[in-house]
């Protein structure tokens, strides 16, 4: 096994335990305010300190794990089940009209920058979650359709294709049956990646008050928070830093051990 | 070559005004009617429907979209809602400070990350090369916004080299302004360079093991020359879509770090803007972003042409 | 004194023996010509010459090139012999030249590099080396880039790069092989009246035992990674002494027992079918124009009838394959098997389809890697009403690995476990497992070496003599489709120029086209008295 893959493996399960573990048991409640105990820096009673309301920040960072992993997973989710399939079909049609309309719509979205498109749906439902969800996975739609379309056009050119057009199967049939299996690790690696992207683009529509909304914690508005106190309480603005940075970390690590053990030669897309 | 041009133009167009059919038509069914907004829920009927005539509302949605795209082709965007000045005015006030910030980023950003994709890509798999490629891992993974917080910890608050945040304004001459826009610069720049190392890197290895660089091998040219001679423009096609990419990235990132470094351009514009129901600025700033973003990655789809000659003759 | 001798050549990569003791010379002026199949070390051998062999790698004993050892040149030293000392001319010249480079640059490139003279002589020099190997400058300026030119073309060009400077050496690495015969033959010409004229010795790698013999002075055969015979063309030739060597020839010059005829009642008949394709719109708004890649084709095949189609790349043999197969609808005419059209409204015939097989070229490309072998002969079940299943379904299977020459236990193996010929049986048996009547060859031996090439033959020959088959070969290899069939087509810009018994067509061609493919294909001498104990009748 490679050094990214135990690495990205590690960091990324101490993070998914972090989360998990906050489910039965964190060391204070994160809701639980003690004003007199406000802005500590780490020591032995709150191991990463207190933040302006006294809460437990190892507490707020655990529970706000599950918020970013959450929004990040239903983005990659809804871009895969929305962006392969249209890749699929692209691919099935190259050079056609349909294959056009897929790749013209896909650079279109491409150039709604993905945080103008939270500002719009912002703008229309307000702020939260799943509008976060939604501007994070409609952007990656196009990322998804785009690899797997690059992935799929070699091996629909290849003669095993060919071959199962002489027994008789139909496009859909040879989709599901040859293509989508070989395409698998590519889009396994780019998951991967979308993921850590998702991390990142959740933390900065939270930090910017497009995101989860408090009482729920998340990293990007502890960032929010910390701001106007970074010069007399920087342990604030450090901590969640540091988690996003080692989930992120993590995960391209692993996304980059998953491309080198899986297939050294997988094209992936990394914007 | 013309026939390149004109079939990017086209689709240029077509993006063009598929990009403000949905902008309109997404920010239209937006909950909140702005005239109700400005005068308050308890104010009378005929109060709003006055005012709702005044500010071009109470005509048919197709007709609005038409008087808000024949406005922008003459460069009449509107009346903000709530400011009642041009706003024209009000964007091209905040385009001062946001077009140069991300033209700014994105030069620090080309010129950190060419030399060090260059160099790994040369020194594969040698100490020089893991060095770069940890460093670039970790960009990566910085959040811009963060990145911003520490550097305005480290040189603002305790070096005391620039000022925390605002802008001094163009007037107060190039290099001051400048000076004041390179924090927020350097906090866009390093994770985007982080990203385009690695692309550059990746660039050139595939084009390392073409056959024509064996022929160029053959012909006597030592590695170095191949990689500079006949790896570099070849590696361009890539990495040029991804510096097409970043721009947008980087108008989009600069709303955000706008708001670290309270700094008056586009991004700020908008959340006021939002918090206010000025629907028609929320229109004209994201329809100017798309605009802008959609001209980079034709003025991109031009470089491939000069890059490639085969775009040249094809199609 | 010799040019280039090479001596005691051995060599590694990572601990893995590829060359052992490799020793042989090539004097000025002189060709000569490595064979073997692959593996056998031919390309690692000129790959070591120049200096160019894969990373890890680690060779022992003395190449010399004149008085200097190659192997203990430095980097420095390598590059400035190479493209100035000796040239290299490599196998693929669709991608071997810089897409975005001008051709003038390319190979003025070469004596820039060297210091050879200033930019405006390298481009005199590189204008006269482009006309000297057959690209005038009225047809072909220094300006044109590498996609302007076909394939052949660019092979002259990357002649041109490697012999600009008038090098004392010439690799040539497989240089036809990604030809077409006509234009393989005009580049052998090329390299063999280059070779002459410079007095450059030609050190020329290739799996074409025709190729050597009709050009080399001297043969040097190789197997995995060891010289096992070296001598005078001729006298090689006429007194094989090693086995192997003996096994190459009686395999390239193979001819299969073919079962005959039986019935005179047509099983396809193909009537003047015509197959269009788009081409791009010339200007924006510019109607799409059409490409007829077949023209007016009209041909049957008979029931039992081995038919053979060649043709050179282009010329609209796949186009005509995929409307037989009933891929996709053509434009004019019919096609039918049996009287039932292989293709109605709008849509592929199922049940004419399940008479019909294909065993398509690439050994590697025609499997889902990730299916195991029962699962991927087994695939044209789908076009059965009732598919065998159970024990009669592995049954089948059983007995269709074993008809192809391979084992009922290979239906649990995935296809990398197997070679490309053990691959191209289980094509076969993919193809055959519905005991289709008419099975389809695209080019089906033509990336085999030849005696793997000779064993599949062979199975086709008794495949049809066991399983009632009638056989439609498509490949543009002459020798092989000269063995294999009754009949033959030959199809030149989507007509078929010329159809005929097979043994008529070759010895008297009648089409001026058919007699240009026959001249340029390279043959093997007849030695029909000396050869493999085997003896089979001449092939010329």
């Amino acid at each position: 096994m490679s050094r990214n893959l135990i690495i990205g493996g590690l960091l990324t399960a101490l993070v998914l335990l972090a989360a998990l573990l906050s489910f039965v048991w964190t060391p204070y409640a994160h809701t639980a305010m003690d004003i007199p105990q406000k802005l500590q820096p780490p020591n032995g009673t709150h191991w990463l300190g207190t933040d302006h309301f006294g809460r437990d920040i190892l507490s707020l960072i655990m529970v706000g794990a599950r918020t970013s992993i959450a929004v990040a997973f239903v983005a990659v989710g809804v871009g895969m089940l929305i962006g392969v399939p249209l890749g699929l079909w692209a691919a099935a049609r190259n050079g056609g009209w349909i294959d056009e309309l897929i790749m013209r719509g896909n650079d279109l979205v491409f150039a709604f920058p993905s945080l103008v498109i939270a500002i719009l749906i912002t703008a229309i439902f307000g702020a939260g979650a799943i509008n976060a969800i939604i501007a994070i996975g409609i952007f990656n739609i196009p990322v998804f359709a785009r690899v797997t379309r690059g992935g799929a056009l070699p091996i629909l050119a290849r003669e095993f294709i060919m071959a199962a057009r002489v027994s008789g199967k139909g496009d859909a049939r040879i989709a599901f049956e040859h293509v989508l299996g070989n395409v698998a690790n590519l889009l396994i690696v780019q998951a991967t990646i979308q993921f850590s992207l998702g991390i990142l683009a959740e933390a900065a529509l939270s930090y910017v008050g497009l995101g989860a909304q408090p009482p729920t914690p998340s990293w990007g508005r502890m960032l929010a928070d910390a701001q106007t106190l970074v010069s007399i309480a920087p342990h604030m603005a450090l901590i969640p830093g540091c988690a996003i940075i080692i989930t992120v970390l993590g995960l391209n690590l692993l996304g980059d051990g998953l491309r080198d053990r899986l297939d050294p030669k997988l094209r992936v897309s990394r914007v | 070559m013309l026939r390149y041009i004109l079939k990017r133009l086209l689709s240029l167009v077509i993006s063009l005004a598929v990009a403000s059919l949905v902008i309109f038509f997404v920010i239209e069914i937006a909950p909140g009617d702005p005239a109700t907004f400005m005068l308050g829920i308890n104010s009378q009927p005929d109060t709003i429907a006055a005012l709702r005539a005044e500010l071009g509302l109470d005509v048919p949605q197709w007709q609005r979209y038409l008087n808000w795209v024949g406005g922008l082709l003459t460069g009449d965007f509107g009346t903000s809602y709530t400011y009642r000045t041009p706003v024209a005015q009000m964007i091209s006030e905040r385009l001062w400070v946001s077009l140069p910030l991300a033209i700014y980023a994105l030069t620090l950003s080309t010129l950190i990350a060419f030399p060090t994709g260059i160099y790994a890509a040369s020194r594969r798999g040698k100490a020089g090369d893991t060095a770069v490629m940890g460093a670039t891992q970790l960009g990566v993974a910085i959040p811009n916004f963060w990145f911003a917080m520490m550097l305005v910890l480290l040189f603002a608050i305790n070096l005391r080299w620039f000022s925390a945040g605002g802008f001094v304004g163009w007037d107060k001459g190039l290099g001051a302004g400048l000076w004041s826009l390179t924090l927020p610069a350097i906090s866009l720049a390093l994770p985007q360079a982080a990203i385009l190392s690695r692309v550059m890197r990746s660039a050139l290895l595939d084009v390392l093991g073409e056959d024509f660089m064996r022929t160029a091998r053959a012909k006597g040219l030592t590695r170095k020359q191949a990689l500079w001679r006949h790896g570099l423009r070849n590696a361009m096609i890539p990495v040029l879509t991804i510096i097409g990419l970043q721009f947008s990235f980087l108008l989009a990132g600069a709303i955000i770090i706008e708001q670290v470094f309270y700094l008056p351009g586009l991004g700020r514009l908008v959340f006021q803007s939002i918090n206010a129901r000025d629907l028609i600025v929320v229109e004209s700033v994201v329809m100017l972003l798309v605009f802008t973003v959609i001209m980079v990655n034709f003025a991109v789809d031009l470089a491939y042409a000069l890059v490639d000659p085969r775009l040249r003759s094809r199609t | 004194m010799s040019l280039l001798s090479v001596q005691k050549l051995s060599m590694g990569i990572h601990d893995h023996p590829v060359l052992h003791d490799v020793t042989f010379e090539v004097a000025k002026g002189e060709i000569v010509a490595i064979t073997g199949e692959s593996g056998s070390g031919k390309s690692m051998t000129a790959f070591s010459v120049m200096g160019l062999a894969p990373g890890g790698s680690h060779a022992t004993g003395r190449i010399m090139l004149k008085d200097t050892d190659l192997l203990t040149q430095t980097e420095a030293q390598m590059c400035a012999l190479r493209g100035n000392a000796i040239g290299m001319v490599f196998q693929e010249p669709m991608t071997a030249l810089n897409p975005v480079k001008t051709i003038g640059d390319q190979v003025a490139e070469t004596i820039l590099i060297h210091g050879a003279g200033t930019r405006a002589e390298a481009m005199r020099i590189a204008a006269d080396t482009l006309t000297r190997v057959g690209l005038p400058q009225d047809r072909f300026p220094l300006g044109r880039f590498p996609h302007e030119l076909s394939g052949g073309q660019r092979q002259r060009v990357v002649i041109a790069m490697a012999i600009a400077l008038r090098p004392a050496l010439l690799i040539a690495d497989e240089p036809t092989t990604a030809l077409d015969v006509t234009t393989q033959a005009q580049i052998l010409q090329l390299l063999a009246k280059l070779a002459r004229e410079d007095d450059m010795g030609l050190l020329m790698i290739t799996h074409d035992l025709a190729v050597v013999s009709e050009m080399a002075d001297r043969i040097v055969v190789m197997q995995h990674g060891r010289i096992v015979e070296q001598g005078d063309t001729a006298h090689l030739l006429h007194n094989m002494q090693h086995p192997y060597t003996k096994l190459l020839f009686a395999a390239s010059t193979h001819q299969v027992d073919l079962p005959p005829l039986t019935s005179d009642a047509p099983l396809l008949r193909v009537d003047g079918v015509s197959r269009d394709y788009r081409t791009p719109r010339k200007s924006v708004f510019g109607a799409p124009g059409t490409f007829r890649a077949v023209n007016n084709v009209s041909f049957d095949i008979k029931k039992g009838e081995r038919l053979g189609l060649v043709g050179e790349s282009g010329c609209g043999k796949s186009t005509l394959t995929r409307a037989i197969l009933g891929l996709e609808d053509v434009q004019a005419g019919s096609i039918t098997l049996n009287g039932a059209p292989v293709f109605s409204a709008g849509r592929a015939n199922l049940a004419v389809r399940r008479n019909m097989q294909v065993v398509f070229q690439d050994p590697y490309g025609s499997f889902n890697p990730r299916h195991r072998v029962s699962r991927l002969i087994t695939e044209p079940f789908f076009l059965l009403d009732d598919p065998p299943k159970g024990q009669d379904r592995t049954d089948l299977i059983a007995e269709t690995l074993e008809a192809v020459g391979l084992s009922a236990a290979d239906a649990d193996k995935y296809p990398h476990q197997f070679s490309g010929g053990q691959r191209q049986r289980i094509a076969i048996a993919r193809a055959l497992i519905i005991r289709p009547e008419l099975i389809v060859f695209d080019e089906a031996v033509s990336a085999l070496d030849v005696s793997v090439r000779a064993q599949i033959l062979d199975l086709l020959a008794d495949l049809c003599r066991q399983y009632d088959l009638t056989y439609l070969f498509i490949s543009h290899d002459l020798s092989v489709v000269r063995t294999v069939t009754d009949r033959v087509l030959v199809m030149q810009s989507g007509q078929i120029v010329e159809h005929g018994p097979t043994e008529q067509v070759f010895s008297d061609p009648q089409h001026p086209y058919t007699q240009t493919l026959l001249a340029a294909a390279p043959t093997l001498p007849d030695l029909t008295d000396k050869a493999s104990p085997h003896a089979q009748p001449p092939l010329v």
